[in-house]
């Protein structure tokens, strides 16, 4: 509290910092009571949902310092960039219309029920003048969203489901006003209002679903801080962003570290992991002068790359612009709702319009027929076909994201479910994409060796010391005390154990991935490394094919590699697949009639999972994987997949199960209205009652995830 | 006929006063960290008075 009063007088700044790290009540606490010990912090107040603390401190505190703060308490931050800023929520806009629909939707139901029951003359007609008081400003103000989405599709020559509930809606607006002016008996303005009730109320699910999905997705994008050190002029280094790199750089790149931007080698020696890039597992050697790309992976030793090409000119955009001709096939895709009202819309208006010019034949009023016209109208627009969709996708997709799956859109459920065919990526899709050692070649290793390995592999960061460590530890192997332990660049961990050199090198032939274990003069030991299938790969294909999908790995790496995870899994292959191959082979599915679901992880399985029908990517696929997916699954396991295209296929079951309900509401309520019987409070009722058995049926989805 | 021109006002204040609370707890941010809202309970600040 003291901190906040000695600064009290200066102005204080604000800044926002991202911090992935934090999930929980714990987090919150720490962060804000860490920060808030700083002698020139005010204040620190943590957004949970979009993962950011904002900072109120004097101008004299820099954000090196707020993050290296965080840092001690062990949460990683970022500064929050302009253009990273999370995109608007598309929940907001629709709250305030909500809230107005709901007010007015239940004080004019309030007098409606009031007339109903027997009001007459002076008191309906004064009833009738304040519903529409509250009425024709209510609608005016919470349809707008559907107004201006009708209005939007009318221009472009189309229909959706709100240009139906636009005209009926101001239809009977319109008919409403003019009852109350001419003191006529009915008047609609509480259906109307309901209408736009449970519309919103639909478009808000919707909306928060959505919003959920990509915050989540978001908050693992950051995660990835991607950028270089920097040797600067002066001979220090300095940690640059990706963005903000330059052709001409000098940029130190680490063992263990992923490249940047593309450049070339000019000093160092050492083994490239481009499996990222073109799903080769088998790392290649790079010396000076070699052409390097972003995405890569550096394996053995310090290499100094001068920056070529960044951001826009790397490789990466190659793969952006197929990327960006792949994704205009699914753009084409129409919601099954819109779909649903290109026959339900024309439907409604030629039913309205052939009571009304029926009425007029058997020689009622224009007025009567006009009304009894309107009265179809609405009634035809039931508030349960707004939520049959939402409703359903949106308990789909909240029993996904408690299983660790992530839906990205709501649609994604609709084109999943329609998957007959899937295609497999081989290296961190169907693999783990990680080298782990052997499990033949560790069990061959005595106690003693065992402690040894672990004791030279648990100071080095090089990607195969750390997955050795990390199998030994589980293991329960306790290491060996060593002296004089160094890590020699390119070569491999040496030093001493009871007077024994020992040491753990790389191989001296180069065929595959593999480290030898030497110590004194006894007969080297080589553990081999290989690339793990997902723990249940078999079981989930397997469960894929008992649900009538047929899979086949479709993979960049070559035809040896992809041969032995195809006799692994029982699948078929296609190897040595450029990303233009892989959004080609997807294509011929497609052309065959087949809806192709895309499974992969790499920058060059990106055009596939934009060119697929629906696509999948592990959370730890690279940036653009994750972001041309529709869905990204957490966990190792890659039952995700079965998972998810079962509880996409049960939500569509539920929403033709709600359209069914919906419709059947109509069936009945139909008949009545253009024999001019439907009273106000009939519609209601019926009304509310689909309404909830739409919901009802929709929260079945609770347990669609397991 | 008298009560219900003292109950209609009185029900169309009500329902506009909660409208107008809504729009403003709207404008104030209140619907801005709704899973923070959520943890924030979970926080035990009996440390903040000792120290």
């Amino acid at each position: 509290m003291n901190a906040a009063l000695s600064i009290v007088d200066e102005p204080l700044t604000e800044t926002v910092l991202i911090v992935p790290g934090m999930h929980c009540a714990g987090c919150m606490a720490k962060v804000e009571r860490g920060l808030a010990k700083l002698p020139d912090v005010a204040y620190a107040r943590v957004n949970l949902s979009a993962r950011q603390v904002r900072v109120a401190h004097a101008p004299s505190l820099a954000m090196p310092e707020l993050m290296s703060a965080l840092e001690t308490i062990g949460f990683a931050s970022q500064p929050r960039l302009e253009e990273a800023k999370a995109a608007p929520s598309a929940v907001k806009p629709l709250l305030a219309p909500l809230a107005v629909a709901g007010f007015a939707a239940m004080n004019v139901m309030l007098m409606s029920v009031s007339i109903w029951s027997g009001a007459d003359g002076a008191t309906r007609e004064m009833f009738h003048w304040i519903s529409a008081l509250i009425g024709v400003p209510a609608v005016a103000f919470a349809g707008r969203p559907f107004f201006s989405s009708a209005w939007s599709a009318l221009k472009r020559g189309r229909t959706n489901m709100d240009v139906p509930i636009t005209i009926g809606v101001t239809l009977a607006t319109a008919l409403s006003l003019y009852e109350t002016m001419v003191g006529g008996t009915t008047a609609w303005f509480d259906g109307t209002l309901m209408l736009l009730l449970f519309l919103l109320a639909g478009r808000v699910l919707d909306a928060t679903m959505r919003d959920r999905a990509r915050s989540g997705v978001e908050s693992l994008l950051r995660q990835a801080a991607s950028g270089a050190m920097v040797v600067t002029p002066a001979g220090g280094l300095d940690w640059v962003s990706a963005s903000d790199l330059v052709p001409g750089m000098l940029m130190r790149v680490a063992a263990g570290e992923r490249l940047a931007a593309d450049g070339e080698i000019v000093a160092g020696n050492t083994t490239l992991d481009q499996s990222l890039l073109t799903g080769e597992s088998a790392p290649i050697a790079a010396a000076v002068g070699a052409a390097v790309h972003a995405g890569t992976l550096n394996i053995d030793a310090p290499v100094d790359v001068r920056v070529t090409a960044t951001g826009k000119d790397t490789s990466l955009a190659e793969i952006a612009r197929l990327m960006e001709v792949a994704g205009q096939s699914r753009s084409a895709y129409v919601r099954i709702a819109d779909r649903a009202s290109r026959y339900y819309a024309p439907a409604v208006h030629t039913l309205a319009l052939a009571s009304f010019i029926g009425w007029l034949l058997v020689g009622a009023g224009f007025y009567q027929s006009a009304v009894i016209a309107i009265a179809v109208l609405i009634i035809t627009c039931p508030c349960a076909i707004g939520l049959a969709v939402p409703v359903a996708q949106v308990v789909a997709c909240g029993a996904l994201m408690r299983a660790g799956i992530m839906v990205k859109d709501g649609s994604a459920l609709e084109r999943l479910a329609r998957i007959d065919r899937a295609l497999i990526d081989k290296t961190g899709s169907l693999t783990l994409g990680c080298p782990v050692p052997d499990r033949a070649a560790i069990s061959a290793l005595s106690g003693e060796q065992a402690g040894i390995a672990l004791g030279l592999a648990s100071r080095s960061r090089h990607p195969l010391s750390r997955a050795l460590t990390q199998t030994l530890t589980a293991a329960g192997v306790s290491p060996a005390t060593l002296d004089d332990v160094t890590e020699v660049p390119g070569h491999g961990m040496q030093g001493h154990w009871n007077g024994v050199p020992v040491a753990l090198r790389r191989p001296d032939s180069a065929g595959s991935i593999a480290v030898v274990l030497g110590i004194g003069s006894e007969p080297p030991k080589l553990i081999a490394f290989v690339d793990g299938l997902r723990p249940d790969a078999r079981d989930a294909l397997a469960a894929l094919a008992g649900s009538g999908v047929e899979s086949s790995i479709l993979s960049g790496d070559n035809a040896a590699a992809v041969a032995e995870v195809a006799r692994a899994t029982g699948l078929t292959g296609q190897a040595s697949a450029s990303p233009t191959d892989k959004a080609a082979a997807i294509n011929r599915l497609q052309n065959a009639g087949h809806r192709v679901l895309m499974v992969g992880d790499g920058l060059n399985d990106g055009p596939a999972l934009a060119a697929a029908d629906a696509s999948i990517a592990p959370g730890t696929a690279s940036d653009v994987g994750r972001q041309a997916a529709d869905v990204v699954f957490l966990s190792d396991s890659l039952i995700a997949l079965p998972r998810t295209v079962r509880a996409a296929r049960r939500t569509m079951r539920v929403v033709r199960q709600n359209f069914a309900l919906a419709i059947g509401y109509n069936v009945l309520a139909v008949p009545l209205a253009i024999m001019g019987h439907v009273t106000p409070l009939v519609a209601a009722v019926a009304m509310a009652t689909s309404s909830i058995l739409v919901i009802a049926n929709s929260l079945r989805l609770v347990g669609a995830a397991e | 006929m008298t009560s219900l021109a003292t109950l209609v006002p009185i029900a169309l204040f009500m329902g506009l006063g909660s409208l107008a609370t809504f729009f403003w707890a709207l404008r104030k941010g209140q619907f801005e960290d709704l899973d923070g809202a959520a943890n924030r309970i979970l926080i035990d600040d009996e440390l903040e008075e000792a120290s």
